[in-house]
């Protein structure tokens, strides 16, 4: 395939044709066609969740389709895993660096593929020079010597790309790369991008940032639910073409609020809230009891940090936090709870659930305390509030102590609600809460967050999901890159999907 | 609909779930019946009561071990802070004044031990492994300072009762082991702590976030162990009327064993006292059966070390059919 170095083919290198892939009864993708051309830069976006890791997957052979084909060089192609993926020409970049901290940079260039000398030992100078090769045609500033761990994430970059291009890559996936470099380093990148791009190779850009795509994108395929949204043309290339294909039909009739609520007084307000890692850049915001406020965002716009901060799970780098009028700065978990934030996780398995307990103990879990008589627990008590629980939230089980792992993912999610809600809480923070659950239970979930905002509990509402966020708030937040880009509020016009993405992909509003 | 697995739904699995939560016990039954059928000597009660006091001193221990254990900890220094309670408490009981005294303060020295090796692990943050190798080496070394390298004696050892006399037909060691285990299991299963030592040992990072006080539930876990094993180091020193520098050398291993074999996980979160029981009987009788049937002691070691493996291989195989 070196023919391919000179003179750019226009044909495509890859087809996905109808590709399909089930997870137990969930279907992520839904017969999606996806043709990639030699020496172009292809863009793949789409909401999270829309399916672009899951098809990339795919191609990386980390699980096979449930159906659909795959070509690549014109040829039948069937992913088995990702070494032979890497040893046809395909090279995947992922979010996070996958390099060998502790070894060199050579070392980790021609890592399982080492140079050796007649006894079969390491042939070091080989190695080295090896290296430099790969290097000298993308920076040849960066020490074949040096550690990894020693290099800036920028250049550790460069050499993931290099140690893809030695595999002769084709088709070269990068899942937002730009994501932690700085300007510079990442103009340095799209240098980089646009020099292996003119080399031959494929490029399969996946980025959050509409910028980038007018940058480097010759074309675009937005995923939507599964489903190819639509592919654009470099000539078609258009902000609010792409975002119009971004936003979704509402999944399930559950129609848009369209009066707000009565507010009551202020319960929670931030002033300026930076984390200490950079991803919370001075967010003021403020929920007033018996409002549903909405955090919208695109993944990494910071919204679960914001709310680990109010929740005191992780420490605040600046700004403050006032709740009920009173200034606090929580430094656990516990002592937001003792003050009514509560939080219900992003993720019920590894950071909500006790998975080997049953619901008893789940619940238990909070009411120990104020449940027990010289730290003996009242069991009878703490099994009968749990039945109430259970039975509020309408919970399907076989029983108060079947381990909780057992749970289907709404059942799941309505004990972590009854948990939390065993609290008493005057803020409740919701992080997706209807992630991975069934239609049913959505309906359920919705009609409890609309009843405890009737008791008079300020909601902070996290989702991915826009007809969810337009269903269930009065006002929306949207984040951006750690900053607050806008609240849309109810009261003074009609919300649409179309406003909350372009504040997500960093595109102010249009003047109304 | 949602799906939800429930028994009723497959009839097989209540039969599964009863040999799942009969754990070892089917085990310990074969190994009694085996040595019964081998040798005479072993099924008559004498020989059940030598059992039950062999087995007693590695319970104490083990019941400390299975709540660490449960919060994805360990406890190496198990028999290390025996030997120094051990030397502690007979020189205690040679002075005049604290002669008195010298169990409850040889408890709380292992007490406070324990919380402090807890207080290390909750809130410095190093792996327990490290920590109580550390101090598994360094109490060695302090428990042989404290008897001046030899072994501390005292024929007329106030406490002697612990180690010698009986309750009825019952020796008080095997009393005490017993009402350790009832203590340990009503504290696990019916107290807020041992509620938050499940949580804090199947999911730490839940458990902080539904806001359970996480470090000092483990400095509890710790201090508990220590209590036990300096509670073992009493009942030692009692039976033989002197301890040493050397003494509980390679208990907790033994503890551990028990507690494993007892089918409490080392991912946290999942077993109980009762398994730990088993588990240590099984250890008991296969030192007393092989040494019965004139095994030696080198075989015994090699008997018992593939029998750990073989235990919990079988109930890992069991329980990921139970999972299916």
């Amino acid at each position: 395939m070196v023919a391919g170095m000179q003179g750019a083919p226009v044909g495509p290198i890859l087809e996905m044709k109808g590709i399909v892939k089930r997870f137990g009864g969930v279907t992520v993708l839904k017969g999606v066609d996806f043709v990639v051309r030699s020496a172009e830069v292809h863009a793949l976006m789409g909401e999270n969740g829309a399916g672009k890791s899951t098809l990339m997957k795919i191609l990386g052979g980390v699980y096979p389709p449930s159906a659909g084909t795959l070509h690549y060089q014109g040829r039948l192609f069937q992913p088995a895993d990702p070494r032979t993926v890497l040893r046809a020409g395909i090279a995947l970049i992922h979010q996070e660096i996958s390099l060998v901290p502790h070894l060199t940079v050579a070392e980790n260039l021609l890592l399982g593929d080492e140079p050796r000398n007649r006894l079969g030992l390491i042939d070091r100078a080989a190695m080295r020079k090896r290296a430099r090769v790969l290097l000298s045609r993308l920076d040849d500033r960066i020490d074949p010597l040096a550690r990894v761990q020693s290099l800036s994430i920028a250049e550790q970059q460069v050499v993931e790309i290099a140690r893809a291009l030695r595999h002769d890559a084709r088709v070269l996936v990068m899942d937002e790369p730009t994501a932690a470099l700085t300007e510079r380093e990442a103009i340095r990148l799209f240098a980089l991008i646009e020099q292996v791009r003119s080399q031959g190779t494929a490029l399969i850009y996946i980025t959050h940032r509409m910028a980038e795509i007018e940058r480097l994108a010759d074309r675009v395929t937005v995923l939507r639910d599964g489903e190819v949204a639509g592919t654009l043309d470099r000539p078609q290339l258009d902000r609010n073409r792409i975002i119009s294909l971004m936003v979704g039909r509402p999944l399930f009739d559950h129609p848009d609020r369209t009066t707000s609520r009565q507010r009551g007084p202020q319960v929670l307000g931030t002033q300026a809230l930076s984390d200490k890692k950079g991803r919370v850049n001075g967010v003021s915001l403020d929920v007033h009891a018996g409002e549903i406020v909405g955090l919208a965002g695109l993944m990494g716009a910071g919204r679960s940090e914001f709310a680990r901060m109010v929740a005191g799970i992780d420490p605040v780098g600046g700004g403050s936090v006032e709740v009920e009028g009173v200034r606090v700065s929580f430094r656990t978990p516990l002592a937001a709870i003792r003050a009514g934030v509560a939080y219900l996780p992003e993720d019920r398995k590894t950071q909500g659930l006790f998975l080997q307990l049953g619901a008893d103990d789940n619940i238990a879990v909070n009411l120990a305390g104020p449940t027990s008589t010289g730290g003996v627990l009242r069991t009878a008590e703490l099994r009968s509030h749990a039945q109430r629980a259970v039975d509020a939230f309408s919970i399907r089980l076989a029983g108060l102590s079947q381990p909780s792992r057992l749970l289907s993912g709404g059942n799941q999610q309505k004990l972590l609600f009854a948990r939390s809600l065993s609290l008493k809480p005057r803020l409740l923070i919701l992080d997706e809460p209807t992630r991975g659950v069934d239609i049913g239970a959505k309906q359920e979930i919705y009609r409890k967050i609309e009843g405890i905002a009737a008791e008079g509990v300020a909601l902070l509402v996290i989702s991915s999901e826009l007809p969810e966020l337009l269903a269930l708030c009065d006002r929306i937040a949207v984040l951006h890159e750690g900053r607050l880009m806008g609240v849309l509020d109810r009261r003074q016009a009609t919300l649409t999907q179309e406003q909350i993405m372009a504040l997500a992909t960093g595109h102010a509003l249009p003047p109304s | 609909m949602t799906s939800v697995s429930t028994p009723q739904n497959r009839p097989r699995v209540p039969v599964r779930q009863l040999l799942k939560s009969l754990g070892i016990l089917p085990m310990l039954l074969g190994v009694i019946l085996l040595f019964a059928l081998l040798t005479p000597k072993f099924l008559t009660a004498d020989n059940g009561i030598n059992v039950a006091r062999q087995a007693s001193i590695n319970l104490v221990l083990a019941a400390g071990m299975t709540f660490v254990i449960l919060t994805r900890g360990i406890d190496l220094a198990a028999g290390s802070v025996l030997g120094v309670s051990a030397v502690i408490s007979v020189m205690l009981s040679l002075t005049p004044v604290w002669s008195v005294g010298a169990v409850p303060l040889s408890l709380a020295v292992g007490a406070l031990l324990g919380a402090g090796t807890g207080a290390v692990v909750a809130y410095a943050g190093l792996p327990p492994f490290i920590v109580t190798l550390g101090t598994y080496t360094a109490l060695r070394g302090a428990a042989y300072l404290l008897a001046d390298g030899k072994t501390v004696i005292n024929n007329d050892l106030s406490f002697a009762w612990i180690g010698n006399d009986y309750l009825g037909p019952v020796p008080w060691l095997v009393v005490i082991a017993g009402l350790v285990v009832i203590c340990s299991g009503f504290l696990l299963r019916k107290t807020v702590l041992g509620l938050h030592i499940y949580a804090v040992g199947g999911n730490p990072e839940a458990a902080r976030l539904t806001g359970i006080n996480v470090g000092r539930t483990l400095v509890l876990v710790y201090a508990l162990s220590g209590l036990f094993s300096a509670l073992g180091g009493v009942m030692s020193a009692s039976r033989l009327y002197s301890a040493n520098g050397q003494l509980g050398t390679g208990y907790e291993l033994d503890a551990i064993a028990a507690v494993i074999l007892g089918g409490t996980s080392f991912a946290g979160g999942v077993g109980g006292i009762t398994g730990t029981l088993y588990g240590a009987l099984v250890i008991a009788v296969l030192n007393n059966g092989l040494t019965l049937m004139n095994v030696s002691y080198f075989w015994q070691l090699v008997v018992k070390g593939l029998v750990i493996v073989l235990a919990v291989a079988i109930d890992r195989l069991r329980s990921r059919h139970a999972a299916d």
